[in-house]
């Protein structure tokens, strides 16, 4: 295998059920159409060939990974193949019992969502009540001995709040604090309207962020991640298409990215169809964007196209109708001014829209 | 900078795993993870709180006798400072 690429993660998206409803969820629009397809075998074998290919870090997802009742043996088996496992939740359903037995089982780390830090605003993103019962979940982690992740998406209505998010992170006693900002895409580019923050919201809340980072450096890890919509750099996604990660969707489709079967025109292999190995090596999913012949001006002659890798896919085709497209996010890009316009409209908002929240009725993407 | 007679110990979170793609140990932590050279190895290794800097450099200088030990020295401290400012070790005292 070349060290170009090597899969270190994997994403395994056990579910896209979720009995939340965040306004900004990265989970595909028709994420109702993809039935939960692999069993408990089915994901036993994806991480076992996954760890095979190179695989270190284990991320249980969904969708709650919550809700699937076979988490205990997968978490079971993930240890004894030495997987870092990180569970990615909600928090909801959960119970102390069951949680003390993820820690028993060998879980290494949990990442708990919290939306705000007021219960209504909190609960008005997650369009469930819910923010009350995060922060017992909080505390059941630290008791149990599991280090804690807190991670708060970042949009026009908390990036205000992030001094008050990172002393709730401190109050929860946090081993780690993600500040990360919307990705807009999914049903966040659904709702870029409602909650695309303006470039002074977000300098301010970047200052309070590296502050915190500071006076917090060695007890707790504090990221903030600038949204690709103000940076005129776009962003390395998944560090590359192929090269580091590895998305297993709930129906069991071997993925580059959580959104890439979104584009049109790729095709994604089935883990129950074919072996994952052979998938990431030589699927033409996997090689579409690998490297740098697939490049269009100006990323094929740029000096960042080892950096970023053009940025990302999904962007590219959700934006600018091109999976092949330069992301345009990138100032170099031809169709940059569709970000520039969305940045305009966030700096003179018009009555507060509305939000759609995630559900299972058919969305048509506008 | 850690004082030498700190008993340093990898915090909660961190894992260390040989890597059989690379040979070498990978220190994890949550969704990330540090490829360590051999000597960074040895030092996650014997970052079991019941060693002082100080006997961890003394064994370090044992094993690897072709090295100065100001250099041992150095490369110790510096790795165990890495691993602090990544909140990689617990309390040390």
């Amino acid at each position: 295998m070349s060290v170009s690429h090597r899969p270190y993660t994997l994403v395994a998206e056990l579910t896209y059920r979720c009995p939340l409803r965040c306004v900004y969820c990265s989970n595909p629009l028709d994420y109702a159409g993809h039935a939960d397809a692999l069993d408990t075998a089915g994901w036993i074998s994806v991480f076992r060939a996954a760890e095979d290919l190179g695989v270190v870090q284990l991320n249980l997802t969904g969708g709650e990974p919550l809700l699937r009742d076979d988490l205990e043996p997968l978490i079971e088996e993930a240890r004894k193949l030495d997987l870092y496992t990180n569970l990615i939740t909600s928090g909801i359903p959960l119970a102390r019992e069951r949680l003390a037995r993820f820690r028993q089982l060998g879980l290494d780390n949990v990442q708990l969502s919290i939306q705000d830090v007021e219960p209504a605003a909190s609960d008005r993103i997650a369009g469930l009540r819910s923010f009350e019962r995060k922060l017992e979940v909080a505390r059941w982690v630290k008791e149990l001995g599991f280090p804690l992740t807190m991670n708060t998406v970042l949009h026009r209505d908390n990036l205000d709040h992030v001094e008050e998010i990172v002393a709730l992170a401190e109050r929860l006693s946090a081993d780690r604090l993600g500040l990360a900002n919307t990705q807009y895409l999914g049903w966040a580019l659904l709702n870029r309207q409602a909650l695309l923050p303006s470039r002074d919201q977000l300098a301010r809340a970047r200052v309070v962020a590296a502050a915190a980072r500071d006076r917090l450096r060695g007890r707790m890890e504090v990221l903030f991640v600038f949204p690709d919509y103000y940076t005129d750099l776009p962003k390395a996604c998944m560090d590359g298409w192929g090269r580091r990660f590895i998305v297993v969707s709930p129906d069991g489709l071997a993925l580059p990215c959580h959104l890439a079967h979104t584009l049109p025109g790729v095709t994604f292999e089935n883990v129950r169809d074919r072996p994952l190995g052979e998938i990431w090596e030589g699927s033409s999913g996997f090689n579409a964007f690998r490297g740098e012949a697939w490049m269009p001006e100006p990323c094929r002659s740029c000096d960042r196209r080892a950096i970023d890798f053009g940025g990302c896919r999904c962007q590219a085709f959700h934006l600018a109708g091109d999976a092949a497209l330069t992301d345009p996010a990138c100032s170099l890009s031809p169709h940059h001014a569709l970000v520039e316009r969305a940045r305009a409209d966030a700096e003179s908002p018009a009555v507060s829209p509305s939000l759609t929240y995630r559900s299972r009725a058919a969305v048509v993407p506008q | 900078m850690i004082a030498t007679d700190a008993k340093p110990r990898l915090a909660a979170k961190a894992r260390l795993r040989f890597d059989r793609k690379t040979s070498r140990y990978l220190l994890l932590y949550p969704e990330r993870g540090l490829e360590l050279n051999a000597t960074a190895a040895d030092v996650a290794r014997l970052c079991t709180g019941e060693h002082t800097v100080a006997a961890i450099v003394d064994q370090l200088v044992e094993k690897y006798a072709d090295r100065p030990r100001e250099v041992i020295e150095r490369e110790t401290l510096a790795f165990l400072a890495a691993l602090a400012d990544r909140a990689l070790l617990q309390d040390t005292t």
